[in-house]
């Protein structure tokens, strides 16, 4: 395949005798697997996410009663940790992809590898199932301490679908640290990304409350502060606050979620593979 | 095989690389020459397709890389020795990338082995030195065992047992029939390594050729005459008759004058003929560095201007000698950094003239012969 040239003690062309597959997603999952594990910022992030969740969700427990369990869910106690530990998935989600380029390590990465969808996909699958896995666990851990120590009769009737709305608020974390990941993906800066991270957290409560002030954009307003990261999940974890006249359902909570990660998802991968790294 | 037609890459205003075009053959060490910012690193990047070019293309065995079927196993490039993340350790590193390509994890610890990194394969990257990064960065282009290999800068930070290293390293990889593709701008170091050499400056190709016809279409010597003490006037007779001859005669501070435009066999008789005795006639090779120099003396993106303290220094210039008449060395920006001479190339240090501007003239004929 390499052409001969004009010199006559030309050597042959080296051929190697390591085997060439043809690279597929699944040897870009493995690599992206070795990365995440092989950092100290994973467990890191991951620690803080166990430990909030777990540590103040069993905490609640241990100071609660049953009669506490007739208005809320037994997945209820760990949405206080999940508050917190969202941040800690978010800040792992813009990691996976800002580390690599603060640290230039994603040229080599793309050197290796230049099909830039296969590396990026494998990222976004192997985040999100991590993330997924471990906030789902720790949720559960706290749901089913919750449920062993306060199943009394004083509990009042428990249906099985609060555990899927559990599912579906881990759900709605994991897809706040794809957005991270994407977002972290169009800024390529690990400190900004997280800003802009917590700035979706937390100024849409801040912004609805500014709008309802002014009677123009009270709807709007009132739209917005029904919809937020933190109302989302407060529902899907059982808490209802009804003082704004019918709630979103919590499917249109996850569908507004599901839309704007998927838009940035959708951006990240035009970016990526366009863009000069 | 490299490939590169009509390569161009502009950001903004600004051409880092202009109607680039070279082929960089299978079985040579091919240098690749340039001052900095002379758009090496960003030919180097295109080439790896983490550039994409403006205009023109640049493929490897015909093919561009973002469309070779595993770009790993045909094409090994170290572009940035601290490409890693720094909290990683050095094995693990490795394997993250060889798995991209469905590399053997055994292959990981064969390239450890190669560049004498085995005792620091559990190391986080974080505490490497440049050396270890550079060893490590080489690593990673050896571990898909490719035929197409990239290096920019691979000596820098290295120890010169380790420089020893990346040149044997080099040498054998392409006597194995790998194209191998080096940028430097360390021209002793690409003396003795490169086959081949390819020269840009300001993102334009100034050179492609043999790194022995390099030398010798670039480096014009010149004779330093010394006529005997004993004859006062002898100095200035010989000066004259080198001149109306049509040499070009530049006095040096100790009284010998440097000439060149004539032959040394001319310069005798000329001497014999104006009855001047000489003490000395010696020819002046130029080397490689000086040859590069005066090439891209004209292409050099960042030139220094001269220290103000320099009225500290007693300076002796090359003065111009009497009977020449007006101030005819034309103004040439001076090159602020001349590494020392190649060890070995001739075993002759040259003498380096404190003002390139005595040279330009044939500078600026051989450039344009090349071009």
């Amino acid at each position: 395949m390499t052409p001969t040239t004009t010199t006559p003690d030309q050597p042959r062309s080296y051929s190697s005798p390591l085997p060439t597959p043809r690279p597929h997603l699944g040897h870009a999952l493995a690599s992206e697997w070795t990365k995440l594990i092989s950092i100290r910022s994973t467990l890191w992030t991951l620690g803080a996410l166990v430990l909030t969740v777990v540590g103040i969700g069993l905490l609640f427990v241990t100071q609660s009663v049953d009669r506490d369990y007739e208005s809320i869910s037994f997945t209820t106690p760990a949405l206080f940790g999940l508050m917190v530990g969202q941040v800690a998935v978010m800040v792992l989600g813009v990691l996976t992809i800002a580390s690599e380029h603060a640290t230039g390590l994603v040229r080599t990465t793309f050197t290796a590898a230049p099909d830039r969808f296969r590396v990026l996909t494998a990222k976004y699958l192997v985040f999100s199932i991590t993330a997924f896995v471990a906030t789902t666990l720790s949720v559960f851990v706290v749901g089913i301490a919750a449920m062993l120590a306060h199943a009394g009769s004083a509990a009042g009737p428990h249906a099985a679908d609060e555990w899927l709305g559990a599912a579906a608020g881990c759900l709605y974390v994991t897809l706040l640290g794809v957005l991270a990941l994407a977002v972290g993906a169009l800024v390529r800066h690990s400190a900004g990304a997280i800003a802009v991270m917590l700035g979706v957290v937390t100024l849409p409560p801040v912004i609805g409350a500014m709008l309802t002030v002014w009677e123009a954009v009270a709807p709007i307003g009132r739209a917005v502060l029904q919809r937020n990261v933190p109302v989302a999940l407060s529902q899907l974890f059982g808490m209802q606050e009804s003082d704004m006249g019918p709630a979103p359902s919590n499917l249109s909570n996850l569908l507004i979620i599901m839309l704007i990660t998927g838009a940035a998802v959708a951006a990240s991968y035009v970016v990526v593979g366009r863009r000069d790294v | 095989m490299i490939e590169a037609v009509g390569l161009t890459k502009r950001f903004g205003a600004k051409t880092a690389v202009d109607q680039l075009s070279f082929q960089v053959k299978p079985g040579h060490v091919t240098g690749f020459l340039g001052p900095n910012g002379s758009g090496k690193s960003t030919t180097m990047r295109m080439i790896v397709g983490l550039d994409r070019p403006t205009s023109g293309r640049v493929t490897i065995n015909g093919l561009p890389f973002r469309e070779l079927p595993n770009a790993q196993r045909h094409v090994g490039a170290l572009l940035d020795a601290k490409a890693v993340h720094g909290g990683r350790r050095a094995r693990t590193h490795l394997l993250s990338i060889a798995q991209l390509s469905g590399i053997p994890e055994k292959r990981v610890d064969e390239v450890l082995a190669v560049v004498g990194l085995q005792d620091a394969a559990r190391q986080r990257t974080k505490g490497f030195s440049l050396g270890m990064g550079q060893r490590l960065g080489i690593a990673t282009a050896l571990l898909g065992d490719p035929q197409v290999l990239l290096f920019d800068e691979p000596v820098n930070g290295l120890d010169p047992e380790g420089i020893l290293w990346v040149r044997n390293l080099m040498r054998r990889l392409a006597a194995e029939g790998r194209t191998v593709f080096v940028s430097s701008h360390l021209m002793s170091e690409m003396a003795l390594t490169a086959d081949h050499l390819i020269v840009i400056g300001r993102g334009r190709l100034l050179a492609d050729m043999g790194t022995q016809e390099f030398i010798a279409h670039n480096s014009a010597g010149f004779a330093r005459v010394r006529a005997a003490d004993t004859d006062p006037d002898g100095r200035e007779t010989l000066g004259r008759a080198l001149s109306k001859a049509g040499g070009r005669v530049l006095q040096e501070p100790d009284g010998a004058l440097r000439v060149t435009g004539l032959e040394l066999p001319g310069i005798s008789d000329l001497a014999h003929a104006a009855g001047v005795r000489l003490w000395e006639l010696s020819p002046h090779r130029a080397s490689l560095e000086e040859a590069y120099m005066r090439m891209t003396q004209s292409a050099v993106e960042y030139t220094s201007t001269e220290d103000p303290r320099a009225e500290l220094w007693e300076q002796d210039p090359l003065a111009l000698p009497a009977w020449e008449d007006g101030p005819s060395a034309p103004e040439v920006p001076q090159a602020g950094f001349f590494a020392p001479p190649p060890p070995g190339a001739g075993g002759k240090p040259f003498l380096m003239p404190s003002n390139p501007g005595e040279l330009a003239s044939t500078a600026k004929d051989s450039a344009e012969d090349t071009r």
